[in-house]
């Protein structure tokens, strides 16, 4: 009879409420004080394999079982957890190092669990509310012997610590004491041991683990780590499915029950949306005190030159555009380093939109180059081509109503692609989330009719026509001169719109319209506002146009080139409120 | 993201909710829906869940619109996982909706057969229980029109004998109309074996147990379509078909009183069909002018145009009472307002008939009642060059007809009239030359001093 092994059963005994268990020979727990013998038996785990005393702590923790029908005790950081680990895995897998899973976004993780006391610190925010005798039954015998160790793990800048806890400990670890006595008493289910809890839990200053939040995490560690991947190409991925996020908590292990409250928590039935990941992101990473990020140089992915140039190359348009976003970014000091970079801890924490300040440059040249009024646009393609009619040998000039056609065509067809996608996207797991056990079967009935039915009209249905998922691409659209019905305009030349004076090239087109005349300056929200119908048809199909390659609203767009030409024009802005001109001289 | 709502609420099982919130009539404003449902979540985005299940309904409507069934499946692939819908109100609207796309795709699309519907339907049957009857309706109906009438009828016996929960009010009208389907189709075995029994002899060594065959499946029937026809409702085949056996076992009062009922009952919708049987009935039961002239007095003021009103005017021609030969002039008159009846030469006979008779009665002012509110329209309706010729090439007879009523209305100067009087006919040539002088004689345009 081995005292000390049955510690770890911790229920009150049924007869007289006492805690303190021993194991008979077969292997079940005794009450010492009673003699009462329980039908729970001590789950097989040969721990004498490997005779070390942390191992035996996780095996109390998250692989202890309860009973087989519940399932594990975990705790819903540890779901959070499990869930990061598999998108930093899904982002290795599209070709990240492997450093942004094993430092970065490690690090950042165990910050966070520090910052908001889940762990790594004297008193885990955990207990509180629960029973406190239990709390401290479970001090006084806990053998955290390593506890200190981990504590100091953290207090150095998390980023220069090289990986000093292998991948698999990202899965077992089990900081936090357990108190499961408590909870076979409550009625209010949740598969996990404080999802009941956390869930209702409001803290003032403590950003709460969320499903978009564990999205805010990745970006955050791309970001640190400088990777070619923007924020809306991340939430592309999650939407096509390349990155977990959408039904993540089936991949948790067999043993993690979900149910109840970790349905509002783990369940989710939308998409990230950009705003909304982009606030959290700077949340995030204030909540967490982190220090300036690497330096955002020439040389970097996010760099307004080299996104733009990827942007031009996505949407069909002359290479020799780039010039001229170039200009515009220099005009504007957009890709100075101090401008680029994030910096959590200075006052006004801010990060750039990357991705979609981007394409807002394009949008300004665009509107210096052809005005987009409806009119000057046509006007200059009509001479541009008559141009390409004469000279057909030159190199052509560009011409935007070809162009207009085109990427209309191409645009259509991908957005129609695109809706019929979502509408066939499958929501639900393949594990239902349930309120309770008394639910359990219902759901389980349901999800049953539902494969069925699936079944039956999967006969019924194409089989060439459900082709596998498409694989991951920062591109969406493919443009290559050996394709004849789709004109690739990468090599055609700005000539027609531009002319030469002196040393310098002058846009043809001397005037300029403001997308925005004022801004606003209440507390909502948004820089400025978008009525469609006030807009030119050529600017709001180019807007419409580039928010779905970003997958954002039109009007976010919109405010991004608000806000670009505030910069380029500030002394307009400032000075006179007359009709603003472009500024005429603009040197290679 | 957290949606704890459902939660509160308390898990909500399939049988406590009723349909009719979304069966209930009415007109339908998607527009009014969706702004709706952004109040009730207090402005807050919607679910990408619900936006992309109710995209993909509307990509099923258009398919099957486009009568792409293949398209159709594909999408009702996705739009099976509504039934897992954490909102509660949808998730239990899911299944009739489903079943409705589904039994369609598959009533038409080319790989479905009759085993797959099956399966489906069974399978819908049992997805909460509310929709059960109704799928078992729909589903023996689906059996008829493939002809196989056994498995219907196996069908409508076991949702017949299905009990489960509450038994509410829409609930019993399905049951009523299982039931009188049910025994629609004991009337078919029945009116088969009728004709079988009218084939035999009354000698004949098998007539006796046909005989009795036949009425042991007449009062079945009758106790299955009774309960259903005294509820308010338009049920043509069923109360034709119940009266057509109580008439065959000689319960006519029953029968005329069933028929009375459906006619009369103000309960009931207005259905001129109610009101033919009664009269069709009535005329078999040889029963009194006077009867059969109020039945389709009715009739006429709902269908002007039936066929039935020149059966009608012949029978108020007969009548004494001057009111009632009033009014078969006019009924002429009505149904020779409508398009369709433009070419029927009996009400032309019988109008040009009548309409000398009445004149020759000294009822002028009879006709100019009538006459006074068409003769703006008349002449080019019926009377015009253009018909006069048409007329007397496709049927002389009726050209004939016409062109004595358009001389008694519009005199000897109306080009019909004329157009049919030049026209040399042998055979004849001596009726013409009698329309003449009437014409001379009573037209209203010259009336005689």
């Amino acid at each position: 009879m081995d005292l000390e092994e049955a510690e770890e059963f911790k229920e009150r005994c049924s007869q007289c409420a006492a805690v303190s268990w021993g194991l008979t020979d077969e292997g079940k727990y005794y009450c010492t004080s009673c003699h009462n013998v329980t039908e729970r038996s001590q789950e097989v785990i040969n721990t004498d394999l490997i005779p070390n005393t942390l191992i035996k702590a996780l095996n109390r923790g998250l692989k202890k079982k309860n009973n087989s029908e519940k399932g594990w005790d975990w705790y819903v950081c540890e779901g959070f957890q499990n869930i990061l680990c598999q998108q930093a895995e899904a982002l290795k897998n599209l070709g990240i190092g492997p450093e942004l899973k094993n430092d970065v976004l490690h690090n950042f993780w165990k910050r966070y669990l520090q910052k908001s006391k889940q762990a790594y610190c004297k008193n885990p925010v955990y207990t509180t509310g629960r029973k406190p005798t239990v709390l401290k039954d479970n001090l006084s015998h806990s053998d955290w012997a390593s506890e200190p160790e981990l504590l100091s793990d953290v207090s150095c800048p998390p980023f220069l610590e090289s990986g000093v806890e292998s991948q698999s400990d990202i899965h077992t670890r089990k900081p936090f004491p357990i108190s499961k006595a408590s909870q076979s008493e409550t009625t209010v289910c949740s598969g996990s041991l404080d999802g009941v809890e956390y869930s209702q839990r409001k803290e003032k200053g403590i950003v709460k683990m969320t499903m978009p939040q564990t999205l805010a995490f990745c970006y955050l560690s791309l970001l640190w780590q400088r990777e070619a991947i923007t924020l809306s190409d991340l939430l592309r991925f999650v939407e096509e499915d390349h990155i977990p996020y959408i039904n993540a908590f089936q991949h948790f292990p067999e043993q993690m029950k979900l149910y109840g409250r970790d349905r509002g928590i783990f369940g989710i039935e939308s998409w990230p949306d950009y705003e909304d990941i982009y606030k959290k992101t700077i949340e995030v990473g204030t909540f967490l005190d982190l220090p300036r990020f690497p330096d955002i140089t020439e040389d970097c992915y996010l760099h307004p030159n080299i996104l733009c140039m990827k942007y031009l190359m996505e949407v069909n348009l002359p290479d020799e555009m780039h010039n001229l976003t170039c200009h515009v970014v220099k005009m504007t000091g957009m890709g100075e380093v101090d401008f680029l970079t994030f910096d959590p801890i200075a006052k006004m924490a801010k990060t750039v939109k990357y991705d979609v300040q981007a394409v807002a440059i394009i949008v300004v040249v665009l509107k210096l180059l052809f005005l987009l009024d409806d009119n000057l646009e046509w006007s200059l393609s009509n001479l541009a081509e008559k141009h390409n009619e004469k000279n057909k040998k030159d190199k052509p000039w560009f011409d935007f109503r070809k162009w207009y056609q085109i990427m209309k065509k191409a645009f259509d067809e991908k957005k129609q692609k695109w809706e019929e996608a979502r509408a066939k996207y499958l929501w639900k797991s393949e594990k239902p989330l349930y309120y309770s056990f008394v639910d359990k079967p219902v759901a389980y009935k349901k999800r049953e009719m539902v494969v069925n039915l699936q079944k039956q009209f999967s006969t019924l249905v194409d089989s060439t026509a459900t082709a596998g998922k498409k694989s991951p691409s920062s591109f969406q659209f493919n443009w290559t001169e050996e394709d004849t019905d789709r004109t690739c305009f990468h090599g055609h030349s700005l000539q027609g719109v531009l002319k030469e004076k002196g040393q310098s090239l002058l846009t043809k087109n001397s005037l300029y319209w403001l997308s925005t005349q004022k801004f606003c300056r209440c507390y909502c929200t948004h820089v400025t506002t978008y009525e469609e119908s006030n807009y030119s048809l050529s600017y709001q199909f180019i807007l419409n146009l580039f928010s779905f390659l970003l997958r954002i609203k039109t009007s976010l767009l919109h405010e991004e080139v608000s806000l670009v030409e505030k910069k380029l024009f500030e002394k307009k802005y400032s000075v006179t409120k007359k009709k603003s001109r472009s500024k005429k001289a603009r040197r290679h | 993201m957290s949606d704890f709502s459902e939660e509160l609420k308390g898990p909500v099982t399939d049988d406590e909710v009723e349909t009719s919130v979304l069966t209930g009539a009415g007109m339908h404003f998607p527009w009014l829906q969706t702004y709706i449902e952004t109040v009730a979540i207090g402005g807050k985005r919607k679910k990408d869940f619900a936006q992309t299940t109710s995209a993909c309904l509307s990509f099923i409507q258009e398919a099957l619109l486009k009568h792409q069934w293949q398209q159709a499946a594909e999408y009702m692939y996705s739009y099976f996982q509504t039934l897992e819908d954490s909102d509660s109100y949808k998730r239990q609207a899911a299944p009739e909706i489903i079943w409705k796309l589904g039994s369609e795709i598959l009533f038409y699309h080319p790989k479905s057969n009759m085993e797959t519907f099956n399966t489906f339907a069974d399978r819908m049957k049992n997805i909460g229980v509310m929709n059960y009857l109704k799928i078992s309706l729909q589903h023996a109906l689906y059996l008829l029109h493939h002809g196989m009438l056994k498995d219907a009828k196996r069908n409508l016996s076991e949702a017949e004998t299905w009990r489960h929960g509450e038994n509410t009010s829409s609930r019993g009208i399905l049951i009523n109309l299982i039931q009188a389907y049910k025994g629609l189709l004991q009337y078919y075995t029945w009116s088969k074996k009728k004709m079988e029994l009218s084939k035999l002899d009354k000698d004949d060594y098998a007539y006796n147990a046909v005989a009795q065959d036949v009425f042991n499946h007449s009062w079945k029937t009758s106790a299955n379509i009774s309960a259903l026809i005294k509820i308010p409702g338009v049920w043509d085949p069923f109360v034709k078909s119940y009266v057509e056996m109580l008439e065959f076992y000689g319960d006519r009062d029953g029968a005329q009183e069933v028929l009375t009922n459906y006619a009369y009952d103000e309960k009931f919708p207005s259905n001129p069909n109610a009101h033919i049987y009664l009269y069709n009935f009535l005329k078999r039961q040889k029963a009194p002018r006077s009867k059969m002239i109020s039945v389709l007095k009715i009739l006429y003021q709902i269908v002007p145009s039936h066929k039935l009103m020149l059966e009608f005017h012949t029978l108020l021609r007969k009548s004494e009472k001057e009111e009632h030969r009033k009014l078969g002039l006019e009924v002429l008159f009505g149904v020779l307002d409508f398009a369709g009846c433009t070419k029927n030469i009996t009400a032309w006979k019988y109008l040009a008939k009548y309409l000398k008779k009445t004149l020759m009665g000294n009822h002028l002012v009879w006709v100019q009642d009538e006459w006074n509110s068409r003769k703006n329209w008349w002449p080019s309706f019926h009377f015009s060059y253009f018909w006069a010729k048409s007329d007397w090439k496709e049927d002389t007879a009726l050209a004939c007809e016409k062109a004595f009523v358009a001389g008694l209305l519009l005199g000897k100067g109306c080009r019909y009239f004329r157009y049919i009087l030049k026209q040399d006919h042998q055979i004849l040539g001596k009726k013409i030359k009698r329309m003449k002088r009437s014409v001379k004689k009573y037209s209203i345009v010259n009336p005689r001093l």
